[in-house]
């Protein structure tokens, strides 16, 4: 286990903002820590830092304390925060260069690294420039920069995506798998489940400072939404195909819309579906089985709660 | 490992203290507060130093301290270099220091800086050493400036107990310094808004340098009443007057230097006649005697610097990364 914690309580006074935490991610894991504004996401990473106390519970991050041994720890971990900012007036250069210094990095070696990761993160050519000058997305990138530069173990991304264009998101999303690729461990958070889906291998929905759910998308989807297979059908026309539909075994809803069909099933039924058009006259245009959104398994899972309430 | 309350810390608090102090004192140096500081302080310096020149012109007597003179005279409408350092100073290491931390917070640099391998301890110590050095720096230059100008204007060169009793001065002025930057420090810390900070730190200030003066009146009168059939009653009062205006650390600052400048001073509070029998008024007294009246301030100031430093600290331990 790299990150791992028991019972972890994070208190504000009577607010409870983290609440007996337990969550363990393996080595070379790309883990979401998913859930709304003030769900205690952030409170959470900072404990798992050092840099907050924990009102109870343990944490072990690559095997240290982080209370006792956050020196160790630190230097294995890269943390990028929510907000990052720089010294607006120091060049991208100057402000990896602080960094490399109280990472305590020898200068040629920060040199080299330095320019390495700029380069990565294509930001050699503005390094120069003051970092007042740069936008949103090219400072997220050199927060990355300055993560990659002390070669972490585990990577922490405080809502990477946020204030970035749908563009520059998937393009730093694209860079955050890269990390995955080399081995690195990433723990990130984020409130808007349905960009950072894609890349998480495993992810725990966060509710009022409690890990609610916790599983791979699909898994979780299936738990949430009843195991359905989810398939969508364009074919022309349309009359009457819903009730041959309805008759096939396993198929639990069918719902007409502007753009076609929606099938729930308990199988990936395509095959049959396919089948059942072509016998009823029609032509099949499309036949495609729908990606269960994590937006959907979270909004219906709340329903759920609700109703149970 | 089991956590335990009783297992220490690892590594050194200091790992990281060069890295923050050297990038502190960049800034510091490059700061556009500074080269404003600079030139009023280069200012008041010829200015002071002019003035004392002119006055001491004007003596004939032979007066073996002559450098130190330069100091502390003063020529209407100029006050002496030592008023303008007792004013300026202040000033100057608020300016460097009333958002030290704030800063950090405001823009958002302060998580990235902690999530490195550096304990807070490093980051507050960089910062108020980086601060020090950089007053330390701006004082060597004037003090160097005042003195090679003061060659030129007198063409005395000073004895060599002047030059020690000007070093000692000096270290008492850097002592001064340090009080305000720590109450510039302690502001940063408690105030997340920078004008606040600088506000609150400057409000210190002219408390202790036009009001206190007034308070400490007041409460001595309160304190020793004055019985006008009980000429001890006096003394009981000046002594409380004494006791409360040291508080402040510009009355402190004032006494000190007043010993180390003036080698005639014998003391720092009222003297009785009988203690005069058998002295030499005016006679100046050797250095050690001097360094010794000037001792309990000297003490006082760095004191009250490092319980700033020590409040400072607390106060940021505690403090939480996010806002």
């Amino acid at each position: 286990m790299v990150i791992e914690t028991r019972g972890l309580t994070k208190r504000y006074g009577k607010v409870v903002a983290v609440d007996g935490l337990e969550l363990s991610i393996e080595a070379g894991e790309v883990y979401g820590l998913l859930g709304p504004n003030g769900s205690g996401k952030t409170t959470t990473i900072l404990m798992l830092l050092g840099l907050t106390e924990p009102s109870a519970g343990t944490v072990r991050v690559l095997g240290f304390d982080p209370a006792r041994e956050p020196l160790s720890l630190k230097r294995q971990v890269g943390y990028l925060p929510d907000s990052v900012g720089f010294y607006g007036e120091m060049t991208a250069w100057e402000n990896l260069a602080y960094i490399a210094r109280l990472n305590g990095l020898p200068r040629a070696l920060a040199q080299q690294r330095m320019e390495r990761v700029l380069e990565r993160m294509g930001l050699a050519e503005v390094a120069q420039r003051p970092v007042s000058t740069f936008s949103r997305g090219m400072r997220q990138r050199l927060g990355l920069a300055e993560v990659l530069l002390k070669e972490p173990k585990v990577v922490i991304l405080d809502e990477p995506t946020l204030g970035l264009d749908p563009e520059a998101a998937q393009e730093f999303l694209k860079m955050i798998q890269g990390l995955k690729n080399e081995g690195i461990t990433v723990l990130l958070s984020s409130h808007l489940l349905h960009q950072v889906q894609a890349i998480c291998d495993r992810v725990g929905l966060f509710h009022q400072g409690k890990l609610v759910l916790e599983g791979r998308v699909e898994e979780l989807a299936q738990r949430v939404l009843g195991g359905a297979y989810r398939i969508r059908l364009e074919a022309t026309p349309l009359e009457g195909l819903a009730e041959r539909l309805r008759a096939l075994p396993g198929v639990s809803q069918v719902q007409t819309d502007a753009a076609g069909l929606k099938l729930e099933a308990q199988q990936d039924i395509r095959p049959q579906v396919a089948q059942v058009v072509l016998e009823a006259g029609a032509t099949l245009q499309s036949l495609l089985l729908e990606q269960p959104s994590l937006d959907e398994v979270y909004a219906r899972y709340f329903q759920e709660v609700r109703h149970a309430a | 490992m089991q956590p335990s309350s009783r297992s220490k810390r690892e590594g050194s608090p200091w790992t990281g203290l060069w890295a923050v102090f050297f990038k502190e004192m960049t800034d510091h140096l490059s700061s556009t507060r500074m080269r404003i500081l600079e030139v009023l302080i280069l200012l008041s310096a010829v200015g002071a130093v002019y003035a004392g020149a002119q006055t001491l012109r004007q003596t004939i007597s032979e007066d073996p301290f002559l450098l130190l003179r330069v100091f502390t005279a003063a020529q209407d409408p100029l006050p002496s270099f030592i008023a303008f350092l007792s004013f300026f100073l202040p000033l100057a290491a608020i300016a460097l220091g009333f958002d030290a931390i704030n800063g950090e917070y405001n823009r958002n640099t302060l998580s990235r800086i902690l999530a490195q391998p550096i304990y807070r301890d490093a980051l507050l110590w960089g910062k108020f050493l980086a601060g020090l050095a950089t007053l330390a720096l701006i004082l060597l230059a004037l003090f160097l400036l005042v003195v090679g100008l003061s060659l030129i204007f007198l063409g005395v060169p000073p004895s060599s107990e002047e030059v020690a009793r000007a070093l000692l001065f000096l270290l008492a002025t850097l002592a001064y310094t340090g009080v305000w930057l720590g109450i510039a420090l302690v502001s940063s810390v408690l105030f997340r808004s920078a004008a606040t900070s600088a506000l609150t730190a400057i409000a210190v200030w002219l408390f202790f340098a036009l009001f206190w003066g007034i308070i400490s009146q007041l409460l001595a009168q309160a304190v020793a009443p004055l019985d006008p059939f009980d000429p001890e009653s006096q003394l009981r009062q000046a002594e409380a007057l004494l006791a409360f205006s040291r508080i402040s650390p510009n009355t402190l600052y004032a006494e000190a230097i007043q010993a180390l400048l003036n080698p005639g001073v014998r003391s720092l509070g009222p003297v009785l006649i009988s203690q005069l029998e058998g002295a030499l008024l005016g006679a100046p007294l050797p250095l050690g005697q001097s360094f010794l009246l000037a001792w309990p301030q000297l003490t006082g100031l760095i004191a009250l610097t490092l319980l700033l430093f020590a409040l400072t600290y607390v106060l940021f331990q505690r403090r939480e990364v996010r806002a």
